[in-house]
């Protein structure tokens, strides 16, 4: 709609928000999320369950309606508070949680599923076109209870892709599959969207999964989408403490912020961004280097070790009692109680610390 | 099929083991665990084969007679009793009122299991219960009700009477069995699709819709045949059910297989007629069961799952404005199948108590039922108890073929073995026919399958490791069994007797055939005063019975519960 001379986003949300439950104690699954993929990308949508991001896949889909907002497929507009396109119109794929394949038809006919309306010999060019894709050939003629995870995996996503979708949806795609076969199905499915050159989003509250697999990640927290960026920059840079709370490990340190620096028991720190008052420091461990104790300077000990042979994780007590968790190498030994300095690799990112304390 | 019964024997013999072998695997004895056999003190072992062998010999002569006597009729006698009995249209009769019940039920059941676990109808749950409350009216209770109410000389008819109506429309023949069966049976199908939709995973239908199919398309190509398993499963319940009917099929002089077969006895007695029909209904029966098998389809699972783990959150439909014809429609099936039935009862009860319809010969008959009640139940859980104990805990090819003996008593027609016991104990028993020990025989023969499957239950949930832990303590067999065995065993036991007891009180045409002269039971009176159009009197028996098998099905349905959550 901006963008007059432009493709038109491939997905976009606005304002969408979707509640459920008794009217006076209503749960809001969704609140105005608004959300833009550009076509051909694939979107990771993540968030901890329960945090609204299957619902927001299943408006998207058609299979809820929205309370408000408004979501365009490749510009053309499916749901409103006072329209809604129903889902057998909207030329989304979607690939389910649980695969949903049907169980009744083999695997050849769960993959045709979708293109009855084709002209038969399209429909069998088409079929084996994405028979080849998704590698299942030789398969065709099984059930889908004969067949492995990761193969009802790919056929869930061959008969999505088939009809050739506008927009493809994936629930939590690689949640039941053993992490040995997850490393690969998520290789392999990354590359078929790819070539596929599909407009996707994924649902997952995987963050390894999320960071490893898209460009851009859209954090959800409670209903709302709190941060879109890429998986670097939600890491190094997370607009909010619950986002850094939720995307890797983190310490917090009370500070008060001083403009470009923050006052701490660790010192003076520089901040990355001017800030002032009372604020949580994020400290990530691999940012706290723990040093040999200086005599005559209030020393931190170490409470606790856990070693993971590339690296291990120390927890320290800092003098005030606070404790925080440092990354270390495989090589440096620590023993309880021993005595350390601690430093921080600056600039640090603080966030204000609200008024209830949270 | 008609010629040259006895060169097929063998030929029949093995497919009747096929279904046998068939009904076995899906019981609870497949739990049976080979590894968990008992070495048994020999001398004890010895006396208590011999037990099960009697049990399977006694539970094997009602249709081993019958083949006998149909054996003995030659091919001329034949080809001329065929031709009295006009065999082809009792077949077609069978086959349309099977047909006709299993399809109508099925219009009934399918909308009803859908709107009450799919939809947002209001009263769902109150809908559940009350559309499976029909089951507990026996078949021959439900036809007296309807001929109570629009029979001659029933309620409607005397309604009308003052308008100068004279004659009904006749509610016997096709059109009343096939009322009748239809909403006493429908719940079968009810239950079963109704379990099904309740595990049927949603996102199934939500795939369909993202695939370009609307509501009805997904319904068809998807919903459906992923109901088809639990569709035939309860189909084929209904089925046999009222292939083996008698109750209402009689009462509503309907010439299918049982009406037939009990007609040719009370005429003729003619033994080889009704031999040979009571073969080609069990013939009927073992093709239905053919047939049910084979649609299940090879190497396919007769339940499909697709996996296991978290189901998505149930959406219900939203009927809206549709709601309206749903409740209509539930309403009408309700009101036909338990309200009217229900205080046609209580009209001719009121009707009778203020008549001074005499109550003794109730209490007399209610007497009698219990008595022949607590007889089988007694006998049913002492000849069962060795029988489910060796299946479950011996093994071996006895073991096996003493249970495989009992289960046949489920596939077989009551009229066919009250009928058998018949002539046996007219030809070779002089001294027990006409005694209630043999009434009693025949309920063994017919109810003993409900008893075991109840103690087998309860042996199959009890560890044998518990009755090792005793002969390590230094008990003997006989210490073990009483001490740890019995006491475990002993609910299951009790549900089994009970469950006997109950079905047996509601037995009607081995109850009919055997009872020694005078003897008349809670089903007998309503089905005499029925017949004779005293419905007055036929009230309150058919109350009592009512309640007691309302009874009698919550406890099926609890046992089926523990089942299912003990498997």
């Amino acid at each position: 709609m901006s963008r007059l001379n432009q493709r038109p986003a491939g997905l976009h949300l606005q304002g969408v928000s979707k509640q459920f439950g008794p009217k006076d104690a209503p749960v809001r699954a969704a609140r105005d999320v608004t959300l833009e993929v550009d076509h051909g990308e694939l979107l990771a949508l993540l968030g901890p369950s329960g945090c609204g991001k299957t619902t927001t896949l299943r408006l998207i889909a058609g299979f809820e309606r929205v309370d408000a907002g408004t979501i365009e497929i490749d510009g053309a507009l499916v749901a409103s508070r006072s329209g809604h396109l129903q889902p057998e119109k909207r030329r989304v794929g979607m690939v389910f949680q649980e695969y949903a394949l049907f169980p009744h038809v083999t695997v050849l006919a769960n993959i045709q599923f979708g293109l009855r309306r084709m002209r038969a010999d399209d429909r069998k060019a088409r079929t084996k076109e994405i028979v080849e894709l998704t590698g299942l050939a030789g398969l065709e003629e099984r059930m889908p209870h004969e067949l492995s995870g990761g193969q009802q995996q790919r056929v869930a996503l061959a008969r999505a892709l088939a009809p050739k979708p506008a927009l493809i949806l994936l629930d939590e795609p690689f949640s039941n599959l053993d992490a040995g076969l997850r490393a690969r199905v998520r290789t392999e499915v990354s590359d078929i969207l790819h070539a596929a050159d599909t407009t996707g989003v994924f649902v997952t509250h995987d963050q390894e999964e999320a960071l490893s697999l898209v460009d851009r990640v859209a954090v959800m927290l409670n209903g709302a989408v709190v941060q879109v960026a890429s998986p670097y920059e939600l890491y190094t840079d997370p607009a909010t403490k619950a986002v850094a709370e939720f995307i890797g490990d983190a310490n917090f340190l009370p500070g008060i912020g001083q403009g470009d620096t923050i006052e701490c028991e660790l010192g003076i720190l520089a901040a990355r961004r001017p800030i002032r008052g009372p604020v949580d420091i994020l400290l990530r461990p691999e940012n706290v280097e723990l040093l040999v104790a200086q005599p005559g300077l209030p020393a931190a000990r170490v409470r606790k070790s856990l070693f993971f042979g590339h690296d291990q994780l120390i927890t320290v007590q800092l003098p005030t009692g606070t404790s925080i968790t440092a990354r270390s190498g495989p090589s440096d030994g620590f023993i309880p109680d021993q005595p350390l300095q601690v430093a921080v690799h600056a600039p640090v990112i603080a966030f204000p610390r609200n008024k209830s304390g949270s | 099929m008609s010629s040259g019964k006895g060169s097929h024997a063998p030929n029949r013999r093995s497919i009747a083991s096929q279904v046998l072998r068939n009904a076995y695997a899906s019981g609870p004895l497949s739990h049976a665990g080979h590894a968990t056999r008992l070495a048994v003190h020999r001398h004890f072992g010895f006396l208590f084969k011999t037990t099960v062998l009697l049990v399977a010999l006694a539970m094997l002569l009602p249709p081993a007679y019958l083949v006998y006597r149909a054996a003995g009729v030659g091919l001329n006698e034949l080809t001329s009793l065929l031709g009295r009995t006009r065999i082809l249209q009792i077949l077609w009769n069978s086959l349309l009122l099977t047909c006709g019940v299993t399809t109508l039920s099925l219009a009934l059941a399918l909308p009803l299991a859908w709107l009450t676990e799919r939809t947002d109808l209001p009263g769902r749950k109150v809908w559940t219960v009350l559309a499976m409350m029909p089951l507990v009216i026996p078949s021959y209770v439900g036809g007296y009700t309807l001929i109570a109410m629009f029979g001659p000389r029933g309620i409607l008819q005397e309604l009308l009477h003052p308008f100068g109506v004279e004659r009904l429309p006749s509610i016997y023949g096709f059109t009343g069995a096939l009322w009748v069966l239809t909403l006493f049976t429908y719940p079968y199908i009810f239950m079963s699709v109704r379990a099904a939709l309740h595990r049927f995973d949603p996102s199934l239908e939500e795939a369909s819709r993202s695939l370009g199919y609307n509501g009805l398309q997904t319904f068809l190509r998807v919903t459906l045949p992923n109901l088809r398993p639990a569709i035939t499963a309860g189909g084929l319940l209904v089925a046999l059910y009222t292939l083996s009917d008698f109750g209402a099929v009689s009462l509503l002089r309907f010439n299918s297989f049982t009406r037939a077969i009990y007609v040719q006895y009370l005429s003729s007695f003619d033994r080889n007629v009704a031999s040979l029909l009571s073969l080609a209904l069990i013939v009927f029966t073992i093709i239905l069961l053919l047939l049910e098998r084979n649609s299940r389809g090879r190497g396919r699972p007769r339940y499909y799952r697709s996996s296991g783990g978290v189901v998505a959150p149930r959406k219900r439909i939203e009927l809206a404005r549709r709601k309206w014809p749903a409740l209509a429609f539930c309403s009408i099936v309700v009101m036909a199948a338990l309200v009217l039935p229900t205080s046609v009862i209580l009209y001719w009860l009121l009707r009778g108590l203020a008549a001074g319809e005499p109550l003794a010969p109730v209490w007399a008959a209610t007497l009698n039922s219990f008595r022949a009640g607590a007889l089988a139940a007694v006998a049913a859980a002492a000849l069962g108890l060795p029988v489910a104990y060796g299946a479950i805990r011996l093994g071996g090819r006895l073991m096996t073929f003493a249970a495989r003996a009992v289960y046949l008593g489920y596939g077989l027609p009551g009229i066919v073995i009250a009928l058998s016991l018949v002539f046996f104990g007219a030809n070779f028993a002089p001294w027990l026919y006409q005694t209630l020990w043999i009434l009693v025989f025949a309920y063994v023969v017919r109810f003993l399958p409900q008893a075991m499957g109840a103690m087998q239950i309860s042996l199959s949930q009890m560890n044998p490791r518990l009755e090792e832990a005793g002969r390590s303590l230094g008990l003997g067999n006989r210490a073990v069994f009483r001490r740890i065995t019995a006491p475990i065993l002993r609910p299951g036991i009790l549900a089994g007797m009970a469950l006997v007891f109950l079905t047996t009180v509601k037995e009607l045409p081995a109850t009919l055939l055997l009872s020694p002269t005078g003897f008349s039971t809670l089903a007998t009176k309503i089905w005499s005063a029925t017949d004779e159009a005293f419905f007055a009197r036929a009230a309150a028996p058919a109350l009592i019975l009512l309640a007691m098998s309302a009874f009698s099905i919550f406890l099926v349905l609890t046992q089926e519960e523990r089942e299912v959550s003990g498997g």
